[in-house]
C-alpha cells in the first residue's frame, strides 16, 4: 500500500456554498501529514470526507484503496478522532474502553490500558468529568486502539492549553514509531504541526494551495528581498507565492527547483510557519488586487 | 453494539420497569375485587332488573382510576416516543458523539439497526404489558361503562387491547425520524408530540369508522335510544324527541350518526319533533309516563336511524389498527436506514 488518501477533483457542498472544492491530492503512506489552514477553510470538511462521515458532491476520494466508511472493514482500517475530542459524559472511562472492544475487531485492549494508566486516568472516572486534556487523550485512546491504518485527526489540540498539547503530540509522535501507521491531522497552528508533520498539504479558501514533504517544500521556497521588480521580470522558473511592494523594495516568496543566482537579491529561507503564511497571504494579495481593479 | 445500545439505555429502562412493576402489583392487587363487587352486583341486579342503576354506580365509583388508567396506557407510546425515539440521534449530534461512535468498525446502520430493535421492541414491550394489564382490570369497568366511554368508543379503544402496541413503535420510531431530520432535542420532541397528536386525531375520526363498511339500520325508538322527548306546550302539536349514540340489541357499538326519521323517511336530525297530539291522547301531560307516548310515536312510523359499529368488531378493529401502525412504523424505519445512510452526516 502506497498510497493513503488519494483524491481527484474532490469537491463539497453546502447549500449554494462550496466548503472544498477542486482537491485533487496523493498521499504517500508512512507520514505525519499536517493539513493547514485558516478557520473555514475546508479542512474539516476535506478530513470528514477522509473518514466517511461526509459524502462528496463532486469528484472522487479513496482511501487506503477503498470508498471512505463504505463497510465495517474499511472503518477499521481507519481512525478518526473528530475536532472537540467528543465522548460519552454519561460514560466511564472504562466503559470507553469496553466500547472499544465490543465494536472493533482490531482492538488492542493491552495497548489502551497501558496508555490510560500511565497517563493516570482513573478508570471509574466518568468521561463528563474529565479535563479537556484528559479526554482528549482518551478520544486518541479510542482511535490508537482500534489499530488503524490510518488515523485521522481534527483539529485534536485546539483546545488544550499549551503544555496538554505537547503531552498529546507527544504521545502521538510514540504510537506511530510504535505500530507504524499514517497519520493524517489538521490544525490552524502550524507552530504545533511544525514539531511533528513530515507532510503537509497547505488549504486556504477551500482550495489546496501546495502539498509536499516538509523538506521539499522548504528546500523549494525561497524568500527574495531586493529592490522593487515587477513579478513579470522574474525567470520562468520561479512561481511566485506572494509578493510585497513598497516605492524602492520588493519582497517576493517563490517556488522553483533551481538555485538562485541573481545577486540583487537576498535570500531567506523559511520555516513552515512563514511558508503557510504565504500562501495565505497570497489570497489576500489576490483579493486586494481584485478590489482596484474593480475600482 | 447490544452491550453499548443497553449500558447507554440500560438507566431509563430501568425507570421505566420500575414503573411497570408498580402498576402491575397495584392492578393485581385491585383488580380480582372488581371483578368480584361486579360479578356479585350483576347477580343482585338481574333479580329485580336494576342493572341500569347499579352500572351507573358501580363505574360512578371508578371512574377517575378508569380514567388514570385509560389515560397512561393513551400516553405510554408518547412517551417512548418523546424520551426515547426523538433524542436517539439528536443527543448524539448535538454532542459530536456521532462522529465517535459512527468511527467505531460498525456501520451507521448496523448501529440504528441495534438502537432501533432494541429500544423500539422494549417500548412494544411496555406498552403491550400495559395496555393488556389494563384491558384485563377494566373489564368489568368496560362492561358497565355508558356509551361515550365505553370499549369501542374512540377515547377507550386506543387504550385497550394490542393497539398501545402499534402505537408505540409507530410513535418510537416516528421520534426518531423527526430527530434525524430536525437534528435538535427539544424541537424534535415538540415535533414528534404534535405530528403523534395529529395521527391520533385523524385515526378515529376519519379512519377507524371506515375500516370495515359501517352498519346501518332502522331501530324503533325506546329507552335504549331515546335520550328524552319534550312536550312542547305553546306550539300544541310537536313532541321534541332527542335520540342518544346508541343502538337497541347491540350494546357497546359505536354509533357513527343517529338520526330520527319521520314516517315518510325524511331525515330529522339527531334532535326532532314528532308530529303528534300533545292536547290529548298518550302525549298529553295529562297522560302521565312517557311510555306510553313512544309507543305511540313508534305506532305513527318514527325510527331511529343509525350508522354504527357493533362491539363484536371490537378485536378485528385492534388487529387492523396495530397492523397499519405496524405499516406505518415499518415505512419509517426504512426511510430513516435510507436517510442515516445518504444524507445524515
Amino acid at each position: 500500500m502506497n498510497t493513503v488518501l488519494q483524491a481527484q477533483g474532490l469537491g463539497r457542498k453546502y447549500g449554494k456554498r462550496w466548503a472544498l472544492r477542486e482537491c485533487t491530492l496523493d498521499i504517500p503512506a508512512g507520514h505525519v501529514v499536517g493539513l493547514v489552514g485558516p478557520n473555514g477553510a475546508g479542512k474539516t470538511t476535506l478530513l470528514k470526507l477522509a473518514s466517511g462521515q461526509l459524502e462528496p458532491t463532486a469528484g472522487g476520494i479513496t482511501v487506503l484503496g477503498g470508498r471512505p466508511a463504505s463497510g465495517p472493514a474499511q472503518l477499521a482500517r481507519v481512525g478518526f478522532v473528530a475536532q472537540d475530542t467528543p465522548v460519552y459524559t454519561g460514560l466511564s472511562v472504562a466503559d470507553h474502553l469496553r466500547l472499544g472492544s465490543r465494536l472493533n475487531p482490531r482492538w488492542d485492549a493491552t495497548m489502551a490500558r497501558d496508555r490510560l494508566a500511565r497517563l493516570g486516568l482513573d478508570p471509574a472516572q466518568r468521561a463528563g468529568k474529565l479535563s479537556g486534556g484528559q479526554r482528549a487523550q482518551l478520544a486518541l485512546t479510542l482511535g490508537l486502539a482500534k489499530r488503524p491504518e490510518l488515523l485521522i485527526l481534527d483539529e485534536p489540540v485546539a483546545s488544550l492549553d499549551p503544555l496538554a498539547r505537547r503531552e498529546f503530540l507527544q504521545g502521538l509522535m510514540e504510537a506511530t514509531v510504535e505500530h507504524e501507521f499514517s497519520v493524517l491531522l489538521s490544525s490552524h497552528l502550524v507552530s504545533d504541526l511544525e514539531r511533528v508533520c513530515d507532510f503537509l498539504i497547505v488549504l486556504v479558501d477551500s482550495r489546496v494551495q501546495v502539498t509536499g514533504e516538509a523538506d521539499q517544500l522548504l528546500a523549494t521556497h525561497h524568500r527574495l528581498t531586493g529592490p522593487r521588480r515587477d513579478p513579470d521580470r522574474l525567470p520562468a522558473d520561479q512561481h511566485v507565492v506572494c509578493a510585497r511592494h513598497t516605492d524602492r523594495q520588493s519582497t517576493y516568496v517563490i517556488r522553483t527547483d533551481a538555485p538562485i543566482h541573481d545577486p540583487a537579491w537576498t535570500v531567506t529561507q523559511l520555516g513552515l510557519e512563514d511558508l503557510v503564511l504565504a500562501y495565505m497571504d497570497r489570497r489576500t494579495t489576490d483579493q486586494r488586487v481584485a478590489l482596484e481593479v474593480q475600482r | 453494539m447490544i452491550w453499548l445500545t443497553w449500558r447507554q439505555f440500560r438507566g431509563s429502562a430501568a425507570t421505566m420497569a420500575a414503573l411497570l412493576v408498580t402498576l402491575a402489583v397495584v392492578l393485581a392487587l385491585t383488580g380480582p375485587g372488581l371483578a368480584s363487587d361486579y360479578s356479585a352486583g350483576i347477580a343482585a341486579c338481574t333479580q329485580d332488573n336494576t342493572c341500569d342503576r347499579f352500572y351507573d354506580h358501580f363505574f360512578g365509583g371508578h371512574e377517575t382510576s378508569f380514567m388514570a388508567l385509560t389515560l397512561v396506557v393513551l400516553l405510554l407510546p408518547v412517551l417512548a416516543g418523546l424520551f426515547w425515539g426523538a433524542p436517539l440521534i439528536t443527543r448524539e449530534l448535538e454532542a459530536g458523539t456521532h462522529l465517535m461512535v459512527w468511527n467505531q468498525s460498525i456501520t451507521r446502520g448496523r448501529w440504528l439497526a441495534v438502537k432501533l430493535g432494541l429500544m423500539g421492541l422494549t417500548a412494544v414491550a411496555v406498552a403491550g404489558l400495559c395496555g393488556l394489564m389494563v384491558t384485563w382490570w377494566s373489564d368489568p369497568l368496560d362492561k358497565s361503562a355508558a356509551e361515550n366511554l365505553a370499549l369501542m368508543a374512540p377515547l377507550v379503544f386506543g387504550a385497550r387491547g394490542i393497539a398501545p402496541m402499534g402505537y408505540a413503535a409507530f410513535t418510537f420510531v416516528l421520534g426518531v425520524t423527526v430527530g434525524m431530520l430536525v437534528r435538535r432535542t427539544l424541537p424534535a420532541m415538540a415535533l414528534t408530540l404534535a405530528v403523534f397528536a395529529a395521527i391520533q386525531l385523524a385515526m378515529p375520526l376519519l379512519v377507524r369508522p371506515h375500516l370495515v363498511p359501517p352498519i346501518t339500520s332502522t331501530f324503533e325508538l325506546g329507552k335504549t335510544n331515546v335520550n328524552g322527548i319534550g312536550v312542547n306546550r305553546d306550539r300544541g302539536g310537536y313532541v321534541d324527541i332527542q335520540l342518544r349514540s346508541a343502538v337497541p340489541g347491540h350494546a357497546g357499538a359505536w354509533v357513527l350518526s343517529a338520526n330520527l326519521i319521520d314516517p315518510s323517511g325524511r331525515t330529522l336530525g339527531s334532535e326532532g319533533a314528532a308530529q303528534i297530539s300533545t292536547t290529548s291522547g298518550p302525549c298529553a301531560p295529562s297522560a302521565g309516563g312517557g311510555d306510553s307516548c313512544i309507543v305511540e310515536i313508534n305506532r305513527l312510523g318514527y325510527r331511529q336511524q343509525a350508522t354504527y359499529q357493533p362491539l363484536e368488531r371490537f378485536w378485528p378493529f385492534q388487529w387492523i389498527e396495530t397492523g397499519i401502525y405496524t405499516l406505518l412504523t415499518l415505512g419509517l424505519s426504512w426511510f430513516c436506514f435510507w436517510w442515516i445512510r445518504r444524507r445524515l452526516s
